[in-house]
């Protein structure tokens, strides 16, 4: 059974890529990762914001206090050197490239445009085998159109493509006034793949404490519709690779993501709710369904379920939305009917 | 001779420098000022720099200086080259072992940041009292006077000692040259090696104890022997001398720098001379420089080598012309002949005429004086007065110069306004706040002016005694020749004030010359800022023709990101004015230090300092300035009028800086000082201050329990005493059932309050409109600061509530008790104050504080006010400082004279019971006291007693009479930090809880020295960095309450009074019921763990939440009745201990330096974590009483 896939021009044993989550900070994950199936990781983003933050706040504490009370002018001891910045990322990816033979993907979510190019700049040379830019962006600001803001999108996208040679995918949220429009843009300027959907933390109000907190709710099976649709809309629309991620919990929905035409699909959820190792039990899982269903590669299904490979385009537009709709029943419903629930 | 390397360096590292790179194991202990030394040496060894063997040196930190010194003996006695730092009470702990050192004849030095001692106060400034002290050791005493000879003689002081075999101490003033930052020749490597001799180095290791060759030091001799023994060392002493010249010389020949001795200074027939040492003598050398140009005939004769004291050289050194002599010793021997100094000068000269050596012609007169003790001011002007009293045909004899001595009239009169600064010397001064970056700015230029300009440098800076809201002042010279100027500017070419606050308080342009720089940071433009300065700032600019500038610093900063530092901005602003440096190069190498000084801290620190340069210029502006005088601004008195007329005459005249000229009968003669005078010195430090909001109040009282400097008060009344009240002052109706009908109202102190937000942020109660307002909020202090302050006096005219109406074991109604310790100089936000505060709402009437040497004792005793308070009956904390090393002893002495007072007036009530009325003595002798309804019918009953004692005329009725108070129940309070408890006064505590005495102790535990700036304690927990703990603690903190629970006789309580609240009142309820010692240890958040102050209480809450800090109370009382005594009062851990760590910096930053090592200790803590939570769970849960005495017998 082949499970090989390309993924920005990079052959990959399998579609099942680890993505970026808190398990990839650890050296050790990731060679269980690469244990377990993994074909490529995507490691952990660097948050440019943060390193800022870190620093101001590292050089705040570092001086308050001091130099206004004669018996301690200071408080703390300073070492010659801090790792500040990108070191330890970078640093992170040097020791992930040693220990393991999978590709690796460095993540990075900026929020300066300096800091875009010149930390993917760094991390090429620290060894990664390509770039996933995490654009979290909230336009928050009235005045701002659409345009500008996906203006932005494409700036970034520019300016780490000039800065280096790996390949970069695009990781994106899918609010945006037409989609389509956004990806083909990104597609033309150069993305490497596009990978579908970032999944924005909401804040939440925690009525204990008053106060607003964002609430890390880990993706369920259902979320997997939404790349669906999209992957299978824009399949052989962009030169771009695609990548599916949210929602991906066993074999099947590995195989629905490669027949709605992604090149990979990217876990987080399902691995820090059941462990690495269910790598294993997706791949086993992908393994039966297409023995049971006789597929010798995945390559072969890749894209056969997309928009431009079915029966009937419009069952990724709104009248598929409407059929939905009117079939659908409360779930009080379907329990009085089926006795279950 | 190498070529010479200049570097603008302090003191303190100046000979650090030098000691770190000659010695193999250095044993350190903090106290101020030679703690930098010792972290100097500290982090040099984290960094892994070698010593000249090309070894990194051991740096070991002690648990007290009598430690490091009983480690440096043994480390010598091994055969280690080993020196300490210490200074002030640190050498007194020491000098047990100096004697024994010096007995063996063992080369070692002892670097000594030379300071006074604590007579009738502390104090940590300098003086030679210290050194002094240790004349019998027989270690050779060995001055420095500047920056450059305390690095110099560092390495002279090791290498005469490893050839002589005596020990030496290398002293030098404290702060005045341990902290003054000064151009100096640094000593190569090549030069320090030179210096050191192989052969002497090898001949001190084989004298070391060795299994390999052994032999016995350090036995017991008998009379026969003893003495004898004693004799044996003098011809190393006579050797001692002429070996220390030898060294000097060869140091000469490496470097160029000469010195003797003694070294003469002056006309070579010279008729008065004056004799000194220290950085006094540098003062006197620059007068004699001056006066000799003008064609005196006068010296001063330097005295480097003090033990073993050289008569024959010294005499010698003489110019053989002496007529007179002036000795001037900084240091005070009471009773005695005369200070040290003169004592060996006139002994001196007597036995050089007796023998025959070389000495002046005739018999000089000798007279000996005192100066700048505590680092009092030594000026040239005092030096004349000193040559203008040995011209005189009587000199006055045993005089002090510097006061005005109005008492015994020691003191000789000086000119204030004599000066000789020199023209060429350009002198500045700056006004700026603890927190604004003024002093890193002035020390950065002065080290730019010093490196990169051929002029010499200087820079010295003037520190608030203050933690919160602290003003320093720094005074920069520079100028073509060597700077011996080594005392505070009078006489400046530029001024700046970095606070425009500071216009009302201080008189800043009396120090201007005609023609100088005046620098204002202010919000007001060039065209409005006329108007707005004080009246005798517009008179002065006028008329000393006074160049103004203005910049509007903190726009400059705000927009450029600095936040409140407006270090850079003003720094540029000096450079563009002064025109030092060409601007462009001043600019670019404010930059490039930038980068140096930033660079490490990560680029966007660079950056954003980078911008604040860069937008400077454009906001700097000259002001004109107008012909007339038009300002009817006068500057604020530093008291209020109605203050009492010591606070007034005496303190005021402190806080306005004039206390250097107080006379002597100014001052008590013993120490002693009023309580309660906080609260004339209004400070006005807040930006921002609390404002309550009564309708969405809960009446809670958690605002007021949390307030670190007591400002937040709460008072219940009754309805009528709101007649009269101001407009704006508010009210509302008590929610507390049991006081129903009366009126509440949360009042703020506006300009005692630091503004550190501390009772915002734990006020549970939130605007329900808006759930980011609460309760209380935060607003602009000047705009309220009038009105509120007339709020203030009118809520404390409000008569306090009767405390036994008060029920104080709910919170809410608890702290409507009257704080008695209030307006400390705390920081901004302190973890510790609430604590005390507490303490002296529940028992400040009837307490005796005993309070360990510390943050402590600095903001609750340090001059000129003192925040602990008392009541309207005129009852408050009695509050003293004995030492930091034997507070616990201090307490129990307290204790145990209160018992003995009581024991005797029972007795005599039980004698004089039918005089004094049978009825009456038997209330006395059986009342209840354990609450305040009891206390207080006591007191009226000793009131009673004491009006039918003065109708009785017998030695027993008086004798009860003086005693009567303590019938009256009175507890004591043993407070102290961390430092004191777990490690310096450890021994003392621990013995004090086995005595089983009814003390109370008080553990601020801030898991660091924090008064000395932040070194490991052995309360500092696993992973933290602190000072001597560069990489993170890798040792667990000691658990001092568990040691304590194990004599089972103790009452402990582990409290965070940001985790529970109410379990923190209970515990000092319970601790000060409880019949015997008990110990509180209570977590206390503070500046030196890198958070932010504002949240502090919920780094308390964390610390508790992650199992960190665990709550507790231990009670044998509990045991006695058959239960198990410990009570956990927190919760099994419900966070990682990693979140909790890593909201300080003192665990963060670790992950910034060394990650890997950050997370193996992280690892470690939580199993730290895990195992005592664990432990401690065993211990609460274990069966209790099964015993038939039910005394706990299963215990520990």
């Amino acid at each position: 059974m082949d499970l090989t896939t390309t993924y920005m021009g990079m052959t990959l044993k399998s579609p099942l890529v680890a993505s970026a989550s808190p398990l990839s900070e650890e050296i050790g994950n990731l060679k269980r990762m690469e244990d377990a199936g993994a074909s490529a990781v995507v490691l952990y983003s660097l948050f440019e914001e943060q390193l800022v933050r870190e620093e101001f706040e590292l050089a705040h504490h570092l001086q308050h206090g001091t130099e206004s009370f004669a018996e301690a002018l200071t408080y703390f001891p300073e070492p010659v050197q801090f790792k500040l910045g990108p070191d330890g990322y970078l640093e992170h990816i040097r020791k992930a490239k040693e220990a393991v033979s999978i590709p690796v993907i460095a993540s990075l979510n900026g929020s300066s445009l300096g800091g875009w190019t010149k930390f993917a700049h760094r991390m090429q040379e620290a060894g990664a085998d390509a770039l996933e830019l995490n654009i979290y962006y909230i336009p928050t600001d009235p005045n701002l159109s659409s345009h500008d803001v996906e203006q932005t999108y494409l700036d970034i996208l520019k300016a780490v493509k000039a800065a280096v040679s790996i390949p970069v995918a695009i990781k994106l949220g899918p609010y945006f006034s037409s989609f389509a429009h956004v990806a083909r843009q990104l597609d033309e300027a150069g993305a490497d793949a596009l990978v579908l959907f970032n999944r924005f933390y909401q804040p939440d109000i925690d009525l204990e404490e008053l106060i607003v907190k964002p609430n890390v709710i880990l993706s369920t099976p259902q979320a997997l519709r939404l790349p669906l649709r999209w992957i299978a809309i824009l399949y052989g629309r962009v030169k771009a690779s695609l990548a599916a991620t949210s929602g991906i919990h066993q074999g099947t929905d590995v195989i629905k993501m490669m027949m709605a035409g992604a090149n990979v699909t990217m876990l987080a959820s399902a691995l820090l709710k059941n462990g690495i190792d269910h790598l294993r039990v997706i791949e086993r899982e992908m393994l039966e369904w297409m023995e049971e269903n006789e597929y010798e590669s995945v390559r072969q299904m890749q894209g056969s379920m997309s928009q431009i490979k079915v029966d009937d385009p419009s069952a990724f537009e709104r009248a598929q939305y409407m059929r939905a709709l009117t079939t659908y029943r409360p779930a009080a419903e379907q329990a009085r009917r089926f006795g279950r629930f | 001779m190498t070529e010479q390397v200049y570097t603008m360096i302090d003191g303190n590292e100046a000979v650090a420098y030098t000691a770190y790179r000659t010695h193999e194991v250095i044993a350190i202990y903090p106290i101020t000022p030679s703690s930098p030394m010792g972290e100097w040496a500290d982090a040099w060894a984290a960094a892994n720099e070698p010593n000249i063997w090309g070894m990194v040196p051991s740096v070991v930190e002690m648990q007290s200086e009598g430690g490091a010194a009983g480690a440096v003996h043994g480390a010598l006695q091994s055969g280690a080259l080993t020196t300490t730092f210490t200074a002030s009470q640190g050498l007194l702990l020491m000098i047990p072992n100096m004697y024994k050192i010096a007995g063996e004849l063992t080369p070692a030095v002892f670097h000594v940041a030379a300071r006074s001692l604590a007579a009738q106060a502390l104090s940590i400034y300098g003086d030679h009292s210290d050194v002094m002290a240790t004349r019998a050791t027989g270690w050779a005493l060995f001055a420095s006077n500047s920056v450059q000879e305390a690095h110099d003689f560092a390495l002279i002081a090791h290498a005469a000692s490893l050839e002589a075999r005596v020990p030496f101490i290398h002293f030098f003033d404290g702060f005045r040259t341990s902290h003054e930052v000064a151009k100096i020749q640094l000593l190569s490597n090549d030069q320090i090696r030179a210096m050191i001799d192989d052969n002497l180095v090898a001949a001190h290791r084989a004298r070391a104890l060795t299994p390999d060759n052994p032999f016995i030091r350090g036995t017991a001799q008998n009379p026969d022997v003893y003495f004898q023994g004693r004799e044996t060392v003098n011809r190393f002493y006579e050797a001692c001398p002429a070996i220390t010249q030898a060294v000097m010389d060869k140091f000469a020949s490496l470097t160029g720098r000469q010195y003797k001795l003694y070294e003469y200074y002056g006309a070579p027939d010279a008729e008065r001379v004056v004799v000194l040492m220290g950085s006094g003598a540098e003062i006197a050398h620059e007068y004699v420089e001056y006066m000799l140009a003008r064609g005196e005939k006068i010296g001063v004769l330097k005295v480097r080598l003090y033990r073993p004291f050289d008569a024959q050289r010294f005499a010698a050194a003489l110019p053989v012309t002496t007529k007179a002599i002036a000795v001037l010793d900084r240091t005070k021997e009471p009773g005695s002949s005369g200070e040290p100094l003169y004592l060996d000068t006139v002994a001196a000269l007597q036995e050089a005429y007796a023998n025959g050596w070389s000495a002046p012609q005739s018999m000089p007169r000798v007279v000996g004086g005192r100066y700048g003790l505590s680092s009092k001011e030594f000026t040239p002007a005092m030096v004349k007065a000193v040559f203008d009293n040995l011209a005189l045909d009587k000199p006055k004899n045993h005089f002090t110069v510097g006061i005005n001595d109005d008492v015994t009239h020691t003191s000789l009169a000086f000119d204030a306004d004599f000066s000789i600064e020199p023209d060429n010397v350009i002198r500045a001064m700056f006004y700026g706040l603890g927190a604004d970056g003024t002093v890193g700015a002035n020390k950065n230029s002065i080290k730019i002016i010093g490196e990169n300009t051929p002029n010499y440098a200087q820079g010295y800076f003037y520190y608030d005694s203050k933690k919160s809201g602290a003003i320093t002042v720094s005074h920069l010279r520079f100028g073509p020749n060597p700077i011996r100027s080594s005392y505070l500017i009078t006489k400046a070419n530029f001024i700046a004030c970095h606070q425009p606050v500071f216009l009302e308080r201080y008189d800043m342009l009396k120090d201007i010359i005609p023609g100088g720089v005046f620098l204002l940071n202010t919000a007001f433009g060039p065209d409005e800022v006329w108007d707005q300065l004080p009246r005798n700032f517009q008179e002065q600019i006028i008329e000393k023709r006074v160049r103004f500038y203005v910049i509007d610093a903190y726009k400059v900063a705000h927009e450029t990101g600095m936040g409140r530092l407006i270090n850079t901005i003003m720094q540029v602003c000096f450079f563009a004015i002064s025109g030092v440096l060409p601007r462009e190069e001043a600019i670019e190498e404010i930059k490039s230090s930038i980068r140096k000084t930033y660079g490490r801290k990560g680029e966007n620190v660079v950056e954003m300092n980078l911008r604040a340069v860069d937008h400077t210029l454009a906001h700097l502006f000259e002001v004109p300035v107008p012909a007339t005088v038009t300002s009817a601004i006068t500057m604020r008195p530093p008291v209020p009028p109605n203050a009492p007329e010591f606070v007034r005459n005496v303190l005021g005249e402190i806080i306005a800086g004039r206390g250097d000229l107080l006379p002597v009968s100014a001052m008590p003669v013993d120490g002693t000082f009023p309580s309660g005078t906080t609260q004339y010195e209004k400070r006005n430090i807040a930006l921002e201050i609390p404002v309550w909001d009564p309708d969405v109040c809960i009446q809670c009282g958690k605002c007021a329990m949390v307030c670190p400097h007591a400002v937040i008060r709460i008072k219940v009344y009754e309805p009528a005493l709101l007649e009269g009240a101001p407009k704006t002052f508010k009210a509302t109706d008590v929610r507390d059932r049991e006081w129903e009908g009366l009126k509440y109202t949360i009042q703020v102190a506006p300009e005692d309050c630091t503004g550190c937000a501390l009772c915002v942020d734990v006020c549970p109660a939130r605007n329900k409109s808006a759930l980011g307002r609460k309760a209380i909020n935060m607003e602009p202090q000047p705009p309220l600061r009038a009105q509120e302050a007339h709020n203030w006096d009118f809520f404390l005219s409000i008569p306090e509530m009767d405390r036994r109406k008060i029920k104080v074991s709910s919170i809410r109604q608890q702290q409507v008790q009257q704080p008695l310790f209030e307006f400390s100089g705390a920081c901004s936000g302190c973890g510790e104050t609430p604590y005390l505060k507490l303490l002296s709402q529940l028992f400040g009437d009837r307490a005796l504080i005993a309070n360990a040497t510390g943050c402590s004792s600095i903001y609750g005793g340090n001059m000129p006010t003192t925040p602990w308070s008392k009541n309207a009956e005129g009852r408050g904390p009695a509050w003293s400082n004995s030492l930091f090393e034997d507070n616990a002893e201090f307490g129990l002495g307290m204790r145990i004279a209160l018992d003995q007072k009581i024991e005797q007036a029972r007795s005599l009530v039980s004698r004089l019971s039918s005089e004094i009325g049978d009825e009456l003595a038997q209330a006395l002798l059986a009342a209840d006291q354990s609450d305040e309804a009891g206390i207080y019918e006591q007191r009226e009953r000793v009131s009673l007693l004491k009006s039918r004692l003065a109708a009785i005329d017998s030695a027993e009725a008086r004798q009860l009479l003086s005693l009567a108070d303590v019938l009256v129940k009175k507890n004591v309070w043993i407070v102290g930090g961390d430092g004191w408890a777990y490690d310096i006064g450890y021994g003392g505590l621990d013995h004090v809880l086995a005595s089983g005495r009814n003390v109370n102790i008080l553990v601020l535990d801030t898991e660091v020295y924090s008064n000395t700036g932040g070194q490991m304690s052995k309360a500092t927990p696993r992973g933290a960095v602190a000072k001597f703990a560069a990489a993170g603690k890798p040792q667990g903190k000691k658990d001092l309450g568990l040691m304590a629970m194990t004599y089972g006789n103790t009452y402990v309580a582990r409290v965070a009074m940001g985790a529970r609240d109410e379990q923190t009142l209970r515990a000092f309820l319970e601790a000060e019921a409880f019949e015997g010692p008990s110990l509180i240890i209570a977590y206390s958040h503070c500046i030196a763990h890198g958070i932010d102050m504002s949240t502090g209480m919920q780094n308390q809450k964390a610390a508790v939440e992650s199992g960190q800090w665990i709550l507790y109370r231990y009670n044998p009382d509990r045991a006695r009745a058959g239960e198990n005594p410990l009570i956990l009062d927190s919760r099994a851990p419900k966070i990682p201990v990693e979140r909790y760590m890593y909201m300080e910096n003192r665990f963060k930053m670790l992950t910034l330096s060394e990650p890997e090592r950050a997370r193996r200790l992280l690892e470690a803590a939580q199993e730290d974590v895990n195992n005592r939570w664990e432990y401690y769970q065993y211990l609460a849960e274990r069966k209790w009483g099964q015993s038939a005495d039910g005394n706990g017998s299963n215990g520990h």
